[in-house]
């Protein structure tokens, strides 16, 4: 209840909002976001709603909604990404991990 | 049934479950490299003895993570499965897993069952179960997938007897039921309708070629246009493959649930301590660096006394057969043509087998694929992708191989760019050349006390070839018009010690491979330049015998008189008919028309340079004594400035155009039947010689 108040109180442009309560909130609410944001040693989610842009390839390795997914490396040049997935240590490039929304734990 | 001799039967599994090492135990030695029809992937077979009165034939399937495939090596595996009705289709399926990663291996291992043939699940590295704190319930598993398990061991040859006795009763039980029955789940409707187009198949082996596209070659035509009616709303499959994938894994959960326990305390993980080094921002590259440093060494230093030696004793031959058989003709072409020839190709093998060594090591601990990882962005900015640093390496000892080696790049585009670029890695062809030059043209001098001038060359000519790869790369990813989709996902496997049965399998197979591919070429174009070489107009058959007449009241010993004859001979054949052709094109660029015919003659292998320098300049032809080749190279004066022939302009400008140009005809006929047309090894032929005859012609003008 207080969320939704609070966050109608942010998207409502009637009040200007201030940079410091915004920042307070976001720690607060959990977003989406993508293998790709992720920062080393991390873990995350990988959501239901992924389904549709996640490569067959990648599916069939392990990388399902609902499995748990770490960041162990990122090569340097930032790319590609050195994940562990369902138990598999797969890398996989940068692209590919920007379109595979999870929640970060 | 019992009565069949011989029972087929196929290998399967994911990369890194130690699949080659069950066959190389099933199959010993008896193993032989084929060629699938149509397409360009090497087929392993080896002949397995099961029991005192049963034999079966395994094939070895490249390693693949799901029947679904992106790749041309795993096109294979769907292709032999997916016809049951072919005489080559397997009787049973073997497919192997591993103790670590059983959860994802079974995903094929679903797949494979519901094509309903008799399947057998085997899971290896079962030594390295408590280590890891692996517990699996063997039969409560057998249970639950309707298959027979053997655990083994292929490394410590545990449980391999156990493998053929299976695979016996496997193939008499014959049960076919498949294992996940998911239609159901994701669209009754079309499912069923599905199944009615065939009964010939199963549903699953009908569903996959609907996804595929991919038909047996039993399927009848009316079948066939109905089944690609199913294939019409392409979203619609695409969305139930995802779904089947995701019901699969379920039901490979909720098996596991019950049968496999893992107490990660007891789990030690090397891993992940070897990979933060590997895969360090510096020193993950120092290190890749160094270990390529220490293969080269390892390279010029190991190989050198074997090639000696193979190079001595087929020298002897030809001299022993030019002494004892007849005169004539024939002995002619097999002393001078076919003996050196074969020579010439296995002279290579040190060098090439030593390389291969080096890169199966690093493949068989697991740490290819931190190579990969680490030049993956780089690659991809030259249009190549992760995967092409290996041809790119192997490519230094032979670019035969390393072409072949190209198969499993998915993207068309990224895997022709590699193609066409390895040739100009310098390949260990390219040595003899630059070693006799260097030593002909740059002093014998150490520069900061140690570093030796040659070297330095050496290792700049090697830096030139690998520059000029990475830039024809780039261009080509620019003008190449060429639509793909590039993917790429690479497992890290766990390391391991490398097993010595497999790294020298694996060394024996790819030296193989090139001594029969290359190999055949070579030789043929050995004995064509014979033929040219030792054959000429008009009045050639008389050279012999004028020079005799001419020279009979000088002082000149016999063998004086034979290498005259020789060099006239070389003059005045058809080779040096074409080289005194040639003379005016490359006088610009410090060449004159004996090493106008050298370089003819090379353009069918680059080692035959040395060798017709030889013969040119008189040196006895059982005689390939290069410090002889070398004092006459040294001696060799131009007409009309009286300088020295071999100056450092004119070395240079040899040392460039032999880094460019094309001039391996096996390497032509690789390219071809990996790209399947001639269009591609032809604009290599004429692109990288007008290359070298441009860069050549420049380093000869700036330098001069």
């Amino acid at each position: 209840m207080f969320r939704i108040i609070l966050i109608w109180y942010l998207c409502n442009p009637l009040f200007p909002q201030k940079a410091g309560i915004v920042l307070f909130i976001k720690k607060e609410i959990t977003f989406l976001s993508t293998i790709a944001s992720l920062q080393i040693g991390e873990t995350g989610t990988i959501s239901e709603g992924a389904l549709d842009e996640i490569p067959l390839k990648l599916l069939e390795m392990g990388c399902l909604p609902g499995a748990e997914v770490q960041l162990v490396q990122i090569a340097p040049l930032k790319d590609p990404l050195y994940i562990c997935v369902n138990g598999s240590h797969l890398a996989i490039r940068k692209e590919t991990a920007a379109c595979i929304e999870i929640i970060k734990s | 049934m019992v009565s069949k001799k011989n029972i087929k039967v196929a290998l399967i599994g994911n990369p890194n479950t130690g699949k080659t090492s069950i066959f190389n135990q099933l199959t010993g030695l008896n193993q032989k490299v084929g060629n699938y029809p149509g397409v360009t992937v090497d087929k392993k077979e080896g002949i397995s003895k099961l029991s005192e009165q049963q034999t079966a034939t395994i094939t070895d399937l490249p390693g693949t993570y799901s029947i679904n495939p992106t790749s041309l090596d795993e096109s294979i595996v769907l292709k032999t499965l997916l016809d049951a009705k072919d005489k080559d289709a397997p009787d049973v399926i073997l497919v192997v897993a591993d103790a670590e990663n059983l959860k994802r291996n079974l995903l094929l291992f679903s797949q494979i069952k519901d094509l309903q043939i008799p399947t057998l699940l085997v899971i290896n590295m079962a030594d390295q179960m408590q280590r890891k704190g692996i517990s699996i319930d063997i039969k409560a598993l057998e249970k639950e997938l309707n298959t027979n398990i053997v655990l083994v061991s292929a490394r410590k040859k545990d449980g391999i007897k156990e493998v053929k006795s299976a695979i016996i009763d496997c193939f008499i039980a014959s049960k076919t039921t498949p294992m996940c029955s998911v239609n159901h789940k994701i669209d009754e409707a079309y499912f069923n309708k599905l199944k009615e187009v065939s009964s010939n198949y199963s549903l699953y082996e009908l569903w996959l070629m609907v996804t595929q596209s991919s038909f047996p070659a039993s399927i009848s035509k009316e079948e066939k246009e109905k089944l690609l009616a199913f294939n019409s709303d392409t979203s619609k499959v695409k969305k139930y493959q995802h779904k089947e994938t995701i019901y699969r894994y379920q039901k490979i959960n909720e098996i596991l649930k019950k049968t496999y326990t893992v107490d990660t305390s007891k789990a030690t993980d090397l891993r992940s301590r070897l990979d933060r080094i590997f895969t360090h921002k510096i020193f993950g590259y120092v290190l890749f660096f160094g270990i390529l440093l220490l293969i080269f060494q390892s390279i010029f230093d190991w190989a050198t006394l074997p090639m000696d030696l193979i190079d001595t004793l087929f020298a002897e031959i030809s001299s022993y057969l030019k002494d004892t058989l007849p005169e004539g003709v024939l002995t002619d072409l097999l002393t001078d043509g076919v003996i050196p020839g074969i020579g010439g190709v296995i002279i290579f093998i040190p060098q090439i087998a030593i390389l291969f060594l080096f890169i199966a090591i690093l493949e068989e601990t697991g740490y290819m694929s931190r190579v990969v990882f680490l030049m993956d962005k780089i690659m991809r900015r030259f249009g190549m992708n992760g995967k092409s640093i290996i041809p790119l390496i192997s490519g230094t000892a032979c670019a035969i191989p390393a072409i072949m080696a190209t198969r499993n790049i998915s993207s068309w585009k990224e895997r022709l760019i590699t193609i066409l670029v390895t040739p100009f890695t310098t390949c260990s062809a390219r040595l003899p050349v630059y070693a006799i030059i260097i030593a002909l043209i740059i002093p014998n001098k150490k520069i900061a006390g140690f570093l030796s001038l040659q070297g330095l060359t050496l290792l700049l000519l090697y830096a030139l070839g690998f520059a000029t790869a990475i830039l024809a790369a780039y261009i080509l990813q620019k003008t190449l018009k060429i639509k793909s989709r590039s993917f790429f996902v690479v497992e890290m496997p766990n390391y391991k010690l490398p097993s010595v049965k497999n790294v020298v399998f694996d060394v024996i197979e790819k030296t193989k491979a090139f001594v029969l591919g290359a190999g055949k070429i070579i030789l043929a174009l050995s004995i064509v330049l014979w033929f040219l070489a030792s054959n000429g107009p008009g009045s050639f058959k008389d050279i012999e015998k004028n020079i005799v007449e001419s020279t009979i009241d000088q002082q000149i010993s016999a063998a004086e008189i034979e290498q005259k004859i020789a060099s006239v001979k070389l003059e005045k054949s058809y080779i040096g008919i074409m080289g005194k052709a040639i003379e005016p094109a490359i006088e610009p660029l410090g060449y004159d028309w004996k090493i106008g015919i050298a370089i003819i003659t090379s353009f069918a292998a680059r080692e035959v340079f040395i060798g017709t320098l030889a013969t040119i300049y008189s040196v006895g032809s059982n005689d390939e004594d290069v410090a002889t080749i070398k004092q006459k190279m040294a001696s060799e004066v131009h007409p009309e400035t009286g300088e020295k022939r071999f100056n450092f302009p004119v070395g240079m400008s040899l040392l460039v155009f032999y880094a460019f140009a094309m001039q391996c005809m096996a390497t032509l006929a690789i390219v071809k039947r990996e790209t399947k047309t001639w269009k591609w090894p032809l604009i290599q032929l004429f692109g990288m010689g007008t290359l070298a005859y441009i860069s050549a012609f420049i380093v000869y003008q700036i330098l001069s």
